[in-house]
């Protein structure tokens, strides 16, 4: 049962958050950019209130994988930066914090980029 | 008078046409009538725009063929397409060394080249003209939408850019085709603003043409075989019908659309239909002009729809304003 | 019918897009990124990486796949029927730097590809990079004191 639940969890939660932006991208013809955008601020904000560890602590990746869990790094990051450099963490945790994802995202894409040639639809 | 039907009295000729389309357009209902494809859709080029231009450059030169016209017997080219400043069509007809004057119409380009040509031959001051357009999927989705690997959904009322070019040959003398009168548009703005459905930003500009030229030409809908709109599309060709018929003008009969004719709705997924100056221009020279040259079609009104907004506008929250110029045909 | 009366009319006969089954495809294809990123952790705890490692190469991995799919031209066939599945997750901000790179290519390397890359998924770093700050402004004075 706890093994079920350890890879429904996420499922549930993560699907979950999914669904909210699929209603909001259908209804709003809301542009993916401002959907990504809306859910990165909420993780920052949720995690500032500290409602958004408690979630990881229950759904993990369901919390974490989304975007929302972008912004928890982001947060996570500052807060930890603050209390080991002090005001200078105000400047440099957030990206300290996401810096694998950025840096991931910037290395892969440049090299697939070089790889890969664009193809029609 | 202001906004009145333009009327050619010595009826200028289209003496042949042709046109080049890429695959998905090639397995469409109309696949086998077009004078050439590529199942490459670069079209043996480094890019999408220059993909688009090469098109041009081989409809161009399947036109001249057809109709048995050299390169120097152009007196002018007007060319268009949907890329910034034209330039799918400038790189196209470059290595031919015609006079050249490029159009920006969107989508109503073809019309818009017509319209022109027919009154400068009709006035006798060109004796023949290439009219062309284009457009490229590929480099419309980049230009307008979002990069071709990024994932997103598109709702249902968004249309296909169609990937084809299109040349249409005019002359004083030649052919039964002829133009005999044309309608300039005005721009219309609806207030719509969502690209995701160009056929409700384009329909008023279609209805307020057409409900200009049967009030001051005195003709019926009926009087015609085919009205033909250049690519409002599922969407665009219903809500066309709902406003004519509020101005007491019933298209019922025998209003059709090339969005709607090029791609196979059931089969191809391609949601409202297909859109772009290449829509338009495939339509009328691969199936359009067959049925004229065999007398299947006789009298048509050809009228194409364009929405001219930008990439900028878009941003910057305006509407998207729309024209529709109209072209009667009669075989 | 004047513009605003014209646009509620457009907007009520717009054929709607099928909100139930794009929300079934976005919770299938979203749950399923989330239980194989806690299968992906567990596989490189297993491995034996620390947690919080472990955690960070998972993102990473998915990054590295998603940019993968969206290089063979995968992606976007699966984001068609996953809509918001795919977009929600960290794929959904990896195919967003990916796909604007490798078309862009076209136009160079620096101006192109390196200008372009972050076309799409730079308001996501902007907008939480500042939102992040202002948290760590509150924090920096007030510090845990306002959190529930």
């Amino acid at each position: 049962m706890e093994i079920l639940w350890k890879y429904a969890a996420p499922f549930i939660f993560g699907g979950f958050l999914c669904v909210i932006a699929q209603i909001f991208i259908d209804k709003t013809r809301l542009t993916p950019a401002r959907i990504l955008v809306s859910y990165v601020v909420t993780g920052v904000f949720l995690s500032a209130i500290g409602v958004f560890e408690p979630l990881i602590d229950i759904f993990g990746f369901g919390a974490k994988t989304p975007l929302l869990g972008f912004g928890y790094i982001l947060a996570k990051g500052t807060r930890e930066a603050i209390d080991n450099y002090g005001a200078m963490g105000i400047v440099t945790g957030g990206i300290g914090g996401a810096a694998f994802g950025i840096g991931a995202a910037i290395i892969f894409g440049y090299v697939f980029a070089l790889l890969f040639k664009g193809k029609s639809k | 008078m202001n906004g009145g039907i333009i009327h050619l009295y010595n009826e200028p000729r289209i003496i042949s046409s042709a046109c080049v389309v890429g695959n998905e357009e090639h397995i469409g209902p109309l696949g086998d009538l077009f004078d050439g494809y590529s199942s490459d859709p670069r079209f043996g080029m480094k890019t999408w725009e220059s993909a688009e231009s090469e098109m041009q450059r081989r409809a161009f030169l399947y036109a001249l063929k057809k109709g048995s016209v050299k390169c120097e017997d152009i007196s002018a080219v007007f060319a268009g397409d949907l890329q910034n400043q034209c330039v799918a069509s400038t790189y196209g007809l470059l290595p031919y060394n015609a006079p050249y004057i490029g159009l920006y119409g969107a989508c109503s380009t073809l019309a818009e080249g017509l319209v022109l040509s027919s009154m400068l031959i009709d006035s006798k001051k060109l004796c023949t003209v290439a009219v062309s357009a284009s457009s490229h999927f590929c480099a419309a989705e980049r230009q307008f939408r979002f990069p071709l690997e990024y994932g997103s959904q598109r709702p249902p009322t968004a249309q296909r850019t169609v990937t084809a070019a299109g040349t249409f040959i005019l002359s004083q003398s030649g052919a039964d085709i002829r133009i005999c009168d044309v309608l300039i548009g005005r721009i219309c703005d609806s207030g719509i603003s969502d690209i995701s459905n160009m056929g409700a930003a384009m329909a008023p500009a279609a209805a307020d043409t057409l409900c200009r030229y049967f009030a001051q030409s005195q003709k019926r809908p009926s009087d015609f075989d085919l009205i033909l709109t250049g690519d409002l599309g599922y969407e665009g060709i219903k809500i066309l019908k709902d406003l004519c018929f509020a101005k007491g003008l019933d298209l019922s009969g025998n209003l059709n659309d090339c969005g709607l004719l090029i791609y196979s709705a059931s089969e191809q997924d391609v949601h409202a239909g297909g859109s772009g100056c290449g829509c338009s221009a495939a339509v009328m020279s691969g199936y359009i002009m067959k049925r004229l040259k065999d007398k299947t079609l006789k009298n048509i009104l050809l009228m194409c729809t364009g929405a001219m907004m930008s990439p900028t506008s878009l941003l910057q929250g305006q509407s998207i304003p729309s024209i529709a110029h109209l072209v009667h045909i009669r075989g | 019918m004047n513009k605003e009366n014209y646009k509620k009319y457009v907007s009520m006969r717009a054929e709607k897009s099928p909100v139930f089954k794009n929300c079934l495809f976005a919770f299938l294809i979203g749950g399923a990124i989330c239980s194989f990123s806690q299968l992906l952790c567990d596989l490189y705890v297993l491995l034996g990486i620390p947690n919080d490692a472990a955690s960070i190469l998972v993102s990473v991995t998915l990054i590295f796949i998603a940019g993968l799919l969206t290089g063979i031209g995968t992606f976007d066939k699966i984001a068609k029927v996953g809509g918001a599945g795919t977009l929600v997750p960290i794929t959904g901000f990896a195919n967003a730097v990916v796909s604007p790179a490798i078309d862009n290519k076209a136009e160079g390397f620096v101006l192109g590809l390196g200008s372009k890359m972050f076309i799409i998924a730079g308001p996501v770093l902007v907008y939480g990079t500042v939102a992040s700050a202002i948290y760590g402004v509150f924090y920096y004075f007030w510090g845990g004191a306002f959190s529930l």
